[in-house]
């Protein structure tokens, strides 16, 4: 059952993750509908980036392929293995291969483990080294990742936010995975440590042949390291497509707000954005139809757009689901790519 | 014409160890009225001190040093007795803070936290603030607000509790409004809406806004001076045109280098090396010496604020060799 070496090393289909709510005295409430129907793939050295706004589903997308809660429906295919099938042994090796890395490092570093034991950690459980040897792969992957290698004696605490996300880097190589999903790595860091960081995932993809699936809502951050971006909104993916083109040619409006939305570093830039009305809708009750009706924008709209599920359908550059991906809702509402 | 408020010589310190750290140190600037000055800089450079410290509002063991001045319209903020001040904090200068949800009380309802404002500032009958407090709504932007002076914060969104903040902050009706990171927790397109709504109201109310970002895109549409932070000091002001066109100081330049955009060509991004040193670390001389790319020959003696262009000054040697 192992992967032809063409083969996407991810393969998302039709995954549905529904919470439920009702606790002791609310019987009856309507699940949150986190995810509702997601389908994607990652190719083997791809970075793919999930971007949407809070509440959109896009980190329970992550945590749901890496098995860190169970799916309600649907089939994450990984290396070949049908991830939601397999037995202990299995899942095991399985959460050597894919890794995460999360917003907060520090809170998911244990504050009484020094770095090197955090580092050491996932090398020890899977065997990858004799004993011996443990503490030369720690300091390698502290320096790889841009830290004194005499670090792995301090604790946490002792370290900024930059400094921290790289240690959660280490932590996440040191088990040799071959897919890492990154959910919001640099959201919480300032401008200067973001693009260091930035630039170190890019690095290690470039030695490593890692792929990525980069959860995010910045647009411009994205933009600098996703090869591919698919675009969340209420559960769903309302649009998806190569980087260059989805962002010089949106197709759903939902794409071009969050665009349009993006504040840019440079007072000459056309101030006039598109401002959404309202607010998110409740997941646990969707708007029926297209999910964005409530909010959308696009002249064309109309009663179809109440009452038919639009698909993701080939537009131009993308795949968009929008009855009316043919005309673009606001010209000129791009991302002008060189 | 005089500036609405004019900060001299600011200076925070907290104890650490057996001396005395000065996280904000010596920062001066002046706001006009109705205008934004936009403070930016990363975490722990000192920029929320600096506007905490505008209300006297640094906790304790921490304090404004002697020599510190902030003259609101000719008023010494600084030796207000305490009810003298407390008539200009939420009345003349207010304020709104990243987190709405920390801000406001969880157990009162909206309304009753829009017009406890009204009542501590103003005479006004229980009917004429409910009225006050509707048209507030209104103004930031709620639906139903009659509805919505019933509903607890909980039960609204967080784009929602940030209109509810302003709302309360423009109950006092002030001249100066101090909105410290007040998008940052929110999504972009919320960010959008607020964004509006506070540039709105400044033109409409004539009010003056200081705007204390990390995110210098923010600065761009909103802002008609720029005041850079760095390791407590400022080091580089400017209006905003001119500070986007020609960023001066080395920091500043980083600072643009390193922010991803969605023009231009895609690349390396290029960061500032090193990480922001904290307050009892700082180096002697130009404070960014460590992490500076030029290495100056005078850098090892700390530069003052020198004019690098019309209304444009900055804390850097370069400065004097005419760059």
């Amino acid at each position: 059952m192992s992967a032809r070496p063409d083969e996407p090393i991810l393969m998302v289909h039709d995954l549905v993750k529904h919470y439920e709510t009702g606790g002791l005295f609310k019987r009856n409430r309507p699940p949150v509908r986190a995810v509702d129907g997601v389908s994607f793939e990652v190719g083997r050295g791809e970075t793919l980036a999930l971007v949407g706004e809070s509440g959109c589903g896009k980190s329970s997308v992550g945590r749901t392929i890496l098995r860190l809660q169970p799916p309600t429906s649907g089939s994450v295919r990984f290396e070949g293995h049908d991830v939601f099938r397999l037995e202990r042994e299995s899942l095991r090796l399985l959460r050597r291969r894919m890794q995460i890395i999360f917003q907060d490092p520090y809170s998911s570093l244990n504050p009484r483990m020094t770095v090197g034991e955090a580092v050491a950690e996932g090398i020890r459980i899977h065997r990858l080294a004799p004993g011996a040897e443990v503490n030369r792969r720690v300091s390698a992957l502290l320096e790889e990742v841009g830290l004194d290698p005499g670090y792995a004696r301090r604790y946490p605490h002792e370290f900024s936010g930059g400094q921290r996300q790289r240690i959660g880097i280490a932590r996440a190589l040191a088990v040799e995975p071959s897919f890492i999903v990154c959910d919001e790595p640099v959201s919480a860091l300032d401008v200067s440590v973001q693009a260091q960081v930035i630039n170190l995932l890019r690095d290690l993809q470039e030695r490593r042949g890692l792929s990525y699936l980069f959860i995010a809502h910045d647009l411009a951050v994205v933009r600098q390291i996703a090869h591919r971006i698919a675009v969340m909104y209420l559960g769903q993916i309302v649009e998806i497509g190569p980087s260059e083109a989805l962002l010089s040619d949106p197709r759903h409006p939902y794409t071009q707000a969050l665009l349009s939305a993006v504040p840019e570093p440079d007072p000459a830039a056309p101030q006039d954005r598109i401002v959404l009305g309202g607010d998110l809708p409740s997941p646990s009750r969707p708007p029926s139809g297209c999910r964005f009706h409530t909010r959308c924008f696009h002249p064309l709209r109309d009663q179809r757009c109440v009452d038919e599920v639009p698909l993701l359908r080939p537009i131009t550059g993308t795949r968009a689901a929008c009855h009316y991906a043919e005309t673009v809702a606001v010209p000129g509402v791009t991302a002008p790519v060189e | 014409m005089t500036a609405l408020l004019d900060v001299r010589d600011l200076r925070v310190s907290f104890p650490d160890g057996a001396g005395r750290i000065h996280p904000v140190d010596g920062v001066s600037f002046t706001i006009e009225r109705g205008k934004t000055l936009a403070l930016v800089g990363e975490s722990g450079c000192g920029k929320s001190l600096t506007s905490l410290a505008l209300l006297r509002l640094i906790p304790p063991p921490g304090r404004i040093d002697d020599g510190s001045s902030v003259t609101l319209d000719g008023t010494d903020l600084l030796s207000l007795k305490p009810d003298a001040l407390r008539a200009v904090r939420g009345r003349r200068i207010a304020m709104i803070f990243q987190d709405p949800m920390t801000s406001l009380n969880p157990v009162f309802r909206i309304g009753d936290q829009i017009t406890e404002v009204m009542h501590a500032h103003f005479k006004m009958s229980k009917q004429d603030a409910r009225e006050q407090a509707v048209l507030l709504l209104q103004e930031v932007g709620i639906p139903d607000p009659d509805e919505r002076l019933r509903a607890y914060p909980h039960q609204l969104s967080g784009g929602m509790r940030q209109r509810v903040m302003i709302a309360i902050a423009l109950a006092g009706q002030p001249e100066l409004l101090i909105a410290d990171e007040p998008t940052t927790a929110l999504d972009v397109t919320v960010q959008a809406q607020i964004l509006e709504l506070l540039d709105h109201l400044r033109r409409t109310r004539d009010m003056a806004m200081l705007l204390i970002t990390h995110d210098l895109g923010i600065v761009a549409g909103r802002a008609d001076h720029v005041a850079v932070m760095y390791a407590g000091q400022l080091i580089e002001t400017a209006p905003t045109r001119e500070l986007f066109d020609r960023p001066s100081h080395p920091y500043t330049q980083g600072l643009f280098a390193s922010v991803p955009r969605l023009s231009g060509p895609v690349g390396r991004l290029m960061p500032i090396a090193g990480t922001v040193p904290p307050p009892n670390a700082w180096p002697a001389g130009c404070r960014f010496r460590p992490r500076c790319p030029i290495k100056h020959p005078k850098s090892e003696t700390m530069p003052p604020m020198l004019r690098a262009g019309p209304e444009h000054e900055m804390r850097c040697w370069l400065a004097e060799d005419g760059k």
